[in-house]
């Protein structure tokens, strides 16, 4: 166990090392770099001279070892200017001598850079906005989790009934509507002034002005309500629910047509204490997998919400990294997305193993 | 001219009916959910004594057959709006639900022809024709045809042009008449006009053709390389399989989002990263193929040489046509080697590292199903006769074990479909999309969700669009494997 534990650890590592450079790759392209030099330095700069501005910059050397230094295992870059005699480094902070700086500043210090847009460390930018999208995928969990398990344990323990197709039929519709389509509906028939169900809850009487919901997040990144709060959380729950509802409902038919159920019918067991005692445990291992690697489809979904409700979280952060070529922001979102993806693999990998007996890993 | 109404002379009759029937199912439906839970069963055929059936109706059949008539009433009042419209033709009198029925008329004539005759030749027609035989498979194949009809007479259907402005329309409600119509022009917005005076009506239709364009190519190509890999990789396992496994977890391990906005940026593909991604993805059609050939006819040298030799030419050429364009002096020496003259088409920047990106998010998926179902395949009898007869083993895979395969891959095909659609939805959404006037469903959501608020009609036709057709693609996969698994 300890062995499949370490080269599953090991295989996720080479994976992350390997995408990040691939990330590292693609954002430090030449069109980028020039791009970068033009915004930060001077927008008519002719080519020599963004090529002297990337120099002075350290953004001149060769690829592998920038990665390096970003990375944190080559020392960081450090010269002096030669037109004003000033010291400057990717270690060097303001108004510190060459001699104090550290050698190492990378990823592996945890150093993540600097953010040339918001002109400031990307550390503290990616934490609060980290935290905000902390809070909704927790709500969006504990919607979509709970309520795609009792679909598909209503669905599959009677395989083939009237309930079982209409359940199916509802998770079909909920994972083809993807998260920008549920949002828009949901905001229209919610949180619109002119149409969809406000209008018609203020003339009965029901509500006094304004809408059921508000169709942005804004405010919900100081004070999260229920009326801010529940449009995003519910189009992030439907899209993913209807995936988790169908594996369950998988598992759960597949559980009770096994013969220990039949011999506890054949006891005389009632049916809700089959379903509920025998059926349920062994039923919920498979979509355990199905829940944690959901995770990765979220940050899509994450980004997209984020994007439609004005929710200043990770997706968001990410979203204006990518379009600002706001470079080292950017690789600190990668990193974090690889991260979050690998470790889910890696914990629904070994909650498999550990929840379900009949594995033997050799 | 006036504003048109939403049902117009139609609605006073046929209103009251589709409320009454939806409000007959709504109450069936809670009826029979309630009546479940309670423990109540459907009615059973009782054997009697005198070997006569009885069969007793208990609650549940009753709200269930309320359901039943709930929606055949429903069907029928959808019917009228569209005979309606098609018979009174005139906007004025059939209303905007009219006036949308009687444009697509020819949809409506090739869906009903299609579905005719499908019916009756089911029996001949595999398992295609199995399809009809499962209400599920037949809605969603429904779905799917209309979307695929709406594309192709979409010159036909739209009333306005995709990206003909009027400025004095901009974000008119459904129904509002052009204030200067000229001679021959259809005088009203029939799903009013969007953020910039465009028909929202006419993008819905000419975005199903710019979808359908991309989509369903896309996922064949992505099938083409996840098979020519996938195959070998299940066959022959080792360090061939590690190797393609660990690229594949890669790629799988992106976040399909960063991705994307890594791909899609100006800066990229000033780079030309998409020309060599796709110098790298196209080539895998072609090997598919010339494999393909190779192995079925290596006994039959003058037939091989012709297939493969045709192969070769012509994919080469429509590759190498693909890959370059050597008008384009932005590009890298590499993709402008290839002579102008042989140059047979070129590919905008835009769409072809869309298109890319597409196939690259897909494959990887694709070719894990593949090597799973090979996996599983590998051990089966007919395999090692194959083996024992001297089979090659490009044979056994291409000509034995792909045929077996192919319930499994038919079923991922139509659901890869709707998720390609998906994605190319997301990529619109994030304004990463094909050209920022294009009409495809995402780009026009992403422009309509800035007043979504004030103006709801502009997003909410195409997100309807998108869904149904996504709808209808999943439901057609569901029906397709129950229908296989009967076998």
């Amino acid at each position: 166990m300890a062995f499949f534990i370490l080269r599953r650890v090991g295989v996720m590592a080479l994976t992350a090392l390997c995408l990040t450079f691939v990330v590292f790759f693609l954002t430090n392209l030449a069109p980028n770099l020039e791009k970068l030099a033009k915004t930060q330095g001077n927008a008519r700069m002719s080519d020599a001279e963004v090529i002297s501005w990337l120099d002075r910059n350290g953004y001149g050397g060769p690829l592998v070892q920038r990665y390096g230094e970003w990375l944190g295992v080559v020392p960081g870059w450090l010269r002096e200017d030669p037109v004003t005699g000033e010291w400057r480094g990717r270690c060097l902070a303001r108004d510190q001598a060459p001699e104090d700086a550290p050698r190492f500043c990378g990823l592996l210090q945890g150093d993540l850079g600097y953010s040339t847009v918001s002109a400031d460390e990307v550390s503290n930018i990616i934490g609060g906005r980290l935290q905000l999208t902390g809070i909704l995928m927790f709500w969006a969990f504990a919607v979509m989790v709970p309520s795609a398990l009792l679909v598909g344990v209503l669905a599959g323990m009677r395989e083939g009934s009237r309930l079982d197709r209409s359940l199916s039929t509802f998770s079909i519709a909920s994972t083809a509507t993807p998260e920008y389509v549920s949002g828009v509906i949901l905001i229209v028939l919610l949180a619109s002034s002119q149409i969809g169900l406000s209008p018609l809850l203020v003339e009965w009487g029901w509500l006094d002005g304004g809408t059921l919901f508000l169709g942005s997040a804004r405010s919900a990144m100081d004070d999260v309500t229920f009326w801010n709060f529940t449009l995003p959380v519910l189009t992030i729950a439907l899209y993913g629910m209807g995936y988790i509802a169908r594996m369950t409902r998988a598992s759960m038919a597949e559980v009770m047509t096994a013969q220990y159920i039949r011999t506890a019918r054949l006891k005389g067991v009632s049916f809700r204490n089959i379903v509920i005692k025998h059926a349920l445990r062994n039923a919920l291992i498979a979509p355990f997998t199905v829940i944690m690697l959901q995770f990765p489809w979220l940050l899509t979904g994450v980004v997209i919400v984020e994007t439609l409700f004005n929710y200043n979280g990770f997706g968001w952060t990410l979203v204006q990294a990518a379009s600002n070529n706001d470079i080292e922001l950017l690789l600190a979102c990668s990193i974090v997305a690889v991260l979050v993806v690998l470790v889910t693999q890696l914990i629904s990998d070994i909650g498999y193993v550990f929840l379900n007996p009949r594995i033997r890993i050799t | 001219m006036e504003p048109l109404t939403w049902s117009g002379d139609l609605g006073p009759f046929l209103n009251p009916v589709l409320a009454l029937s939806a409000a007959l199912f709504a109450a069936g439906f809670v009826a029979n959910f309630a009546l479940s839970l309670a423990g109540l069963r459907p009615g059973e055929m009782v054997v009697n004594a005198d070997r006569t059936l009885t069969f007793r109706r208990t609650p549940v059949d009753l709200a269930v057959a309320a359901m039943k008539v709930a929606t055949l009433v429903f069907v029928l009042g959808v019917l009228g709006y569209v005979l309606g419209g098609m018979i009174l033709a005139d906007p004025l009198r059939t209303g905007i639900l009219g006036g949308i029925a009687a444009r697509l008329t020819p949809v409506w004539l090739s869906l009903a022809l299609l579905f005719g005759l499908s019916i009756a030749l089911k029996r001949r027609l595999g398992l295609y024709g199995k399809l009809f035989d499962s209400p599920i498979g037949m809605i969603g194949l429904g779905l799917v045809i209309f979307w695929v009809f709406s594309a192709v007479f979409s010159g036909m259907i739209a009333t306005h042009g995709a990206i003909s402005v009027i400025s004095g329309m901009r974000n008119e409600v459904p129904g509002t008449p052009l204030p200067s119509p000229a001679e021959g022009q259809y005088a009203w917005y029939l799903l009013g006009g969007d953020a910039l005076g465009r028909d929202v009506f006419s993008r819905v239709i000419y975005g199903a053709f710019e979808v359908l364009k991309i989509a369903p190519l896309a996922t064949l190509f992505a099938f083409m390389v996840g098979i020519t890999l996938g195959l070998p990789a299940g066959y022959f396992g080792g360090r061939l399989d590690t190797i393609i496994t660990f690229l594949a977890n890669l790629v799988l391990a992106f976040p399909v989002i960063l991705l994307f906005y890594l791909l899609v940026t100006p800066e990229i593909v000033a780079a030309g990263i998409p020309n060599y991604l796709s110098m790298v993805l196209f080539i895998f059609p072609i090997i598919f193929m010339v494999v393909l050939f190779n192995s079925r006819f290596r006994t039959d040298p003058p037939r091989r040489n012709l297939l493969v030799g045709a192969t070769v030419i012509l994919g080469g050429l429509a590759y190498l046509s693909l890959i370059s364009n050597p008008s384009d002096p932005e590009l890298p020496l590499l993709f402008r080697l290839w002579p102008e003259v042989l140059d047979l088409f070129d590919v905008p920047g835009n769409l072809l590292i869309v298109f890319v990106s597409v196939v690259f998010v897909n494959s990887p998926t694709v070719f894990r199903i593949v090597r799973g179902i090979v996996l599983d395949i590998k051990t089966r009898d007919y395999v090692a006769a194959g083996q024992t007869r001297g089979e090659g083993p490009w044979y056994i895979m291409l000509w034995e074990m792909l045929p077996n395969a192919r319930g499994p891959l038919i079923v991922d095909f139509c659901l890869r479909i709707g998720y390609t659609t998906i994605l190319l939805g997301t990529l619109g959404f994030f304004g990463l999309g094909v050209s920022p006037e294009s009409p495809d469903w995402g780009s026009t959501i992403n422009e309509g969700r800035r007043l979504l608020t004030i103006y709801p009609h502009p997003a909410l036709p195409p997100a309807l669009a998108l869904m149904s057709l996504v709808l209808g693609l999943n439901l057609l996969a569901d029906g397709l494997r129950e229908e296989s698994l009967k076998d």
